[in-house]
């Protein structure tokens, strides 16, 4: 028993691992087909059919380039930064319930790493801990220009998480619970929080764009003032790994969002389904759903990009201070007033 | 002062009222007009395979021209590469010996003749100055190649190919 757990939860974490591995490659093939498309272009068409192996011509390349460290860095450190930046992006997707518990070969399996009781907390943990290596890495560098853009990113996310934060404790308020499986279950069917909680995900979904650092946030390796912004000295593989970092938390940030707002792996009809297809086909469906919720955040974090310019800096700190966080005390406020009014009816 | 005319226009800026300071209904319009976008017709040209339509008088590789019996134009003056304002053009001058009439119009001809494709930005001053319409910049866009002496174009590649052999 204890070893098909184990062996359950190797292939699982394996899985996952890889897959979001996969979807964060295929990212920036998909970044660069929709920007091309939103600009009239077509994007990278070259390699294989419709440009399918560019991300791997692309990592290719990336293996390939010269790594230099300055001479004048803190070298540790500054390998240490993207490797911090990788990491934090990996382990986020462990508390996401990806569906319902499935049945094979007579086992019920479920499909979360761990269901750990404060799940939001850890992922809100982690998002955080990721701003450590784009600060690490940018202060290893030695380059005022990387300096800037890793002290942008540093007050960016502090910023931004105390309104993501509130945001959260209004779909506490909610919810009555801090596991994300328990959130996940709760919208069965179509009982999605985002109709109890629209001004909470606005907010959560514009504090998401801030701490991904993607566009119109993305001050921190913003090109026009800075340079190339915290990896201006970064070179080769460890360049990518900050460009992958940046992918993968995209997609940690669409999985969380699908998941706490937009239902996770529910969808309308799904008992009917279920029945239809038995315990085995039925939460694998699901895991469809979910992944079909997540590509579709993506490409919103994408199609914003490529419609939305860069805020300025003041602009930022405005919109963060005295707007989402107000906002997001009254989305708290009229939440408790309308919970405590229901209990008593 | 009297204005000039009447084409002037005073633009009245106004402050934002709320719905326009909320920015989000303004946000959601230019998304929807760059996912309209999306459905355009591309503009892309896929380049070696489709070329885009060139003007009539557009300037591309230069060819070192022929006469109607097939004898080379040029006569090696050095007027192109005196007007050449990059510098981009050398030529050797030598002269025709018995039995060569066929290839060289003149008694001088260019032994050789070279175009520094990486110098030269097409301006088109040679075709201009040369008093024998030797020089034309009719051909394709020049090649991308990986080495600089690659882009040295000698007569092997700019004079063009005898009438027989077309």
């Amino acid at each position: 028993m204890e070893l098909a757990f184990i062996i359950e939860k190797f292939i699982l974490i394996t899985v996952i691992f890889s897959v979001s591995l996969g979807v964060a490659a295929y990212s920036t093939l998909a970044e660069r087909k929709i920007a091309g498309y939103l600009q009239d272009r077509v994007g990278p068409s070259r390699a294989g059919w419709g440009g399918m192996f560019q991300p791997l011509a692309d990592g290719l390349k990336m293996f390939f380039k010269e790594e230099i460290i300055p001479a004048e860095s803190s070298k540790a450190l500054f390998i240490l930064g993207p490797s911090l930046a990788l990491l934090t992006a990996c382990i986020g997707s462990a508390v996401i319930p990806w569906g319902q518990d499935v049945l094979i070969a007579d086992r019920l399996v479920s499909l979360q790493v761990t269901d750990i009781n404060v799940g939001i907390l850890y992922i809100f943990g982690v998002v955080s801990l990721g701003v450590y290596g784009i600060m690490i890495g940018g202060w290893a560098s030695n380059n005022k220009f990387s300096l800037m853009g890793a002290v942008r990113a540093a007050s960016q996310s502090i910023s931004y998480e105390i309104p993501m934060g509130l945001s959260i404790i209004a779909l506490l308020l909610a919810t009555n619970t801090l596991s994300m499986k328990e959130i996940a279950e709760q919208q069965h069917g179509a009982n999605w929080n985002i109709l109890y909680q629209p001004l909470g995900f606005l907010i959560f979904l514009v504090c998401s764009f801030a701490e991904t650092n993607r566009t119109p946030f993305d001050l921190p390796e913003c090109e026009t003032e800075l340079v190339g912004g915290y990896h201006t000295e970064y070179s080769g593989f460890k360049m990518g790994a900050f460009m992958f970092a940046e992918y993968l938390n995209m997609f940690l940030a669409s999985a969380v969002m699908s998941t706490l707002y937009f239902g996770g792996y529910n969808y309308p009809g799904m008992d009917w389904v279920n029945e239809m297809t038995g315990p085995t086909i039925g939460p694998l469906i699901g895991m469809g759903v979910l992944f079909l919720k997540i590509f579709v955040f993506i490409f919103f974090f994408m199609w914003v990009r490529w419609t939305v310019p860069r805020f300025r800096y003041d602009q930022l700190m405005n919109l963060g201070w005295k707007i989402l966080i107000p906002l997001a005390i009254a989305n708290i406020v009229i939440t408790g007033v309308v919970i405590t009014f229901v209990d008593k009816l | 002062m009297e204005p000039l005319s009447n084409r002037k226009k005073v633009l009245e800026q106004k402050p934002m009222n709320f719905w326009e300071r909320l920015y989000l209904p303004a946000i959601f319009q230019g998304m929807g007009i760059t996912f309209m976008h999306m459905f355009k017709k591309k503009e892309t040209i896929f380049y070696p395979e489709v070329e885009r339509e060139f003007s009539e008088n557009w300037r591309g590789l230069h060819s070192l021209k022929r006469d109607e019996n097939g004898a080379e134009r040029c006569t090696a003056c050095g007027l192109c590469a005196l007007s050449c304002p990059a510098e981009a053009i050398t030529m050797i001058a030598g002269e025709r010996q018995k039995g060569e009439e066929h290839l060289y119009r003149e008694e001088k001809y260019a032994a050789v003749y070279e175009i520094n494709m990486l110098r030269c930005i097409f301006c088109g001053l040679c075709e201009e100055a040369c008093p024998k319409e030797a020089i034309y910049l009719d051909g394709p866009i020049v090649p991308a190649d990986y080495l600089r002496k690659d882009f040295i174009y000698g007569k092997d590649k700019l004079v063009e190919e005898p009438i027989g052999s077309l």
